[in-house]
């Protein structure tokens, strides 16, 4: 099969809109995940012992079950229950939720970095324990977080094509749209492909960018 | 009911079977790409790397597509399992070799040292003195890898690979039941990617009995 010019043109357009719903997705589930994980990682550090393992348990079970299944159970089950929500909805936060707890992990590993000395001294001056939270802790737990954070955009941004299974009509759904009506594969999947190479390599050299200057802050 | 569980437990087998083929045709890759980016000559590293930055850069979910339908164009006709094989193996393979690469990279210069004042082959260095240490570096992001490979066999579904996932979309056409299925499959899915984490978790008290190093940081 010969690369065809002119069909590449002709869905270019297309490929092109399905991109904005794409990086809409992305963005969107990343929001969800950062607040969703916020909450799951204070859960997890609840003094009720049964609230920090129930949400404990319950990110074990979505981090330890596929992102396809969850999306289908969004999608396919909830209106049973009489929860309709619309295909984007329903990847935006199955997306969200997913990775909500990887990114729990994250605010985990940067709560616990720092030191008990901080606490110490915090207490120590008298500080309650928002202006603990808010003036020590806070400042010092996010800079080692940028890095990893960024790297969990960058993943969900190369999940969001799952979104096409949900009938979402991000690029690859655009694609495989275009694809089954001319049964010609090559041009709109090697376009999706290069797509996404582009972005990850711009994310990846921005990510190290970042990564360098959290360093030098360090 | 009983019907439908027997479409499961065939769909079970398909995702087992999926997910060993693909984890072995990653740990393959990931050792030859990862001591491939760490060789002296800059042809193989530059190789490695336009590898691994290609197969991490764009989404596995493409990667699938382009296997099973783009590849037959070019007279390289595969199976949904061979492309699904094919897709996660390389794809894995990718991170992994990463992981090797920072594994090796993590065991200290006086270990090299070491083989060469005991004249040891480059070939003896590795399999004798370098990859046990990295071996056990290694345990803790490979378990997390097989885990998440595991999760990603899900979409191989939808190149229609009859696996856990596509027979409970075949159930749930069949039947019209949508809660029970996907119930069912998502607690299977939880019970293997258990069954993954603990065996790794024994594999790392084995290799650990008897090293003087501090137990490696486990990674998320």
């Amino acid at each position: 099969m010969e690369w065809n010019w002119t069909f590449a043109f002709a869905i270019l357009p297309h490929l092109l809109e399905g991109a904005k719903t794409t990086i809409l997705a992305t963005f969107l589930g990343f929001l969800i995940a950062i607040v969703l994980g916020l909450a799951m990682a204070l859960g997890r550090r609840s003094q009720q012992p049964w609230i920090a393992r129930a949400v404990g348990l319950c990110a074990d079970f979505i981090r330890g079950t596929p992102l396809l299944v969850q999306l289908y159970v969004l999608f396919f089950v909830l209106p049973n229950m009489g929860v309709v929500l619309s295909p984007l909805v329903a990847g935006v936060i199955g997306l969200g939720l997913h990775n909500a707890t990887y990114i729990a992990e994250v605010y985990r590993a940067g709560i616990e970095s720092i030191s008990r000395g901080q606490w110490e001294a915090s207490k120590a001056c008298n500080l309650g324990i928002s202006q603990t939270w808010r003036h020590i802790i806070i400042p010092q737990a996010i800079p080692p977080m940028i890095p990893a954070l960024a790297n969990y955009l960058i993943a969900m941004f190369k999940e969001t094509p799952l979104l096409s299974a949900i009938t979402v009509y991000e690029i690859m759904g655009e694609a495989l749209g275009a694809a089954s009506r001319t049964y010609r594969y090559l041009e709109p999947v090697t376009m999706v492909g290069v797509f996404f190479l582009i972005i990850s390599l711009v994310c990846a050299y921005f990510a190290r960018v970042i990564e360098e200057r959290v360093r030098i802050h360090q | 009911m009983i019907e439908s569980l027997s479409l499961i437990l065939k769909g079970l087998q398909t995702t087992l079977a999926l997910t060993v083929f693909s984890l072995t045709l990653a740990l393959g890759v990931s050792f030859l790409a990862g001591l491939g980016r760490l060789s002296k000559n800059s042809v193989v590293r530059a190789t490695v790397i336009a590898y691994i930055e290609f197969f991490r850069g764009t989404s596995l979910f493409v990667q699938l597509f382009w296997a099973f339908y783009v590849l037959p164009f070019m007279g390289v006709e595969l199976s949904p399992m061979q492309a699904a094989v094919l897709a996660l193996g390389l794809n894995y393979g990718a991170y992994g070799a990463e992981v090797v690469r920072g594994s090796v990279n993590a065991i200290g210069r006086d270990q090299w040292e070491g083989c060469v004042a005991l004249n040891l082959t480059p070939f003896q260095r590795l399999r004798h003195v370098i990859i046990p240490q990295a071996i056990v570096i290694m345990l803790p992001p490979f378990g997390n890898l097989a885990v998440t490979l595991l999760k990603s066999t899900a979409i191989a579904s939808l190149i229609a690979l009859p696996d856990l996932t596509y027979q409970a979309q075949l159930v749930r056409n069949q039947t019209g039941q949508t809660l029970l299925p996907f119930a069912i499959i998502m607690i299977i899915y939880f019970a293997v990617s258990t069954f993954i984490k603990s065996g790794i978790q024994i594999a790392e008290r084995r290799l650990t009995i008897g090293a003087d190093r501090a137990q490696p940081a486990r990674s998320i």
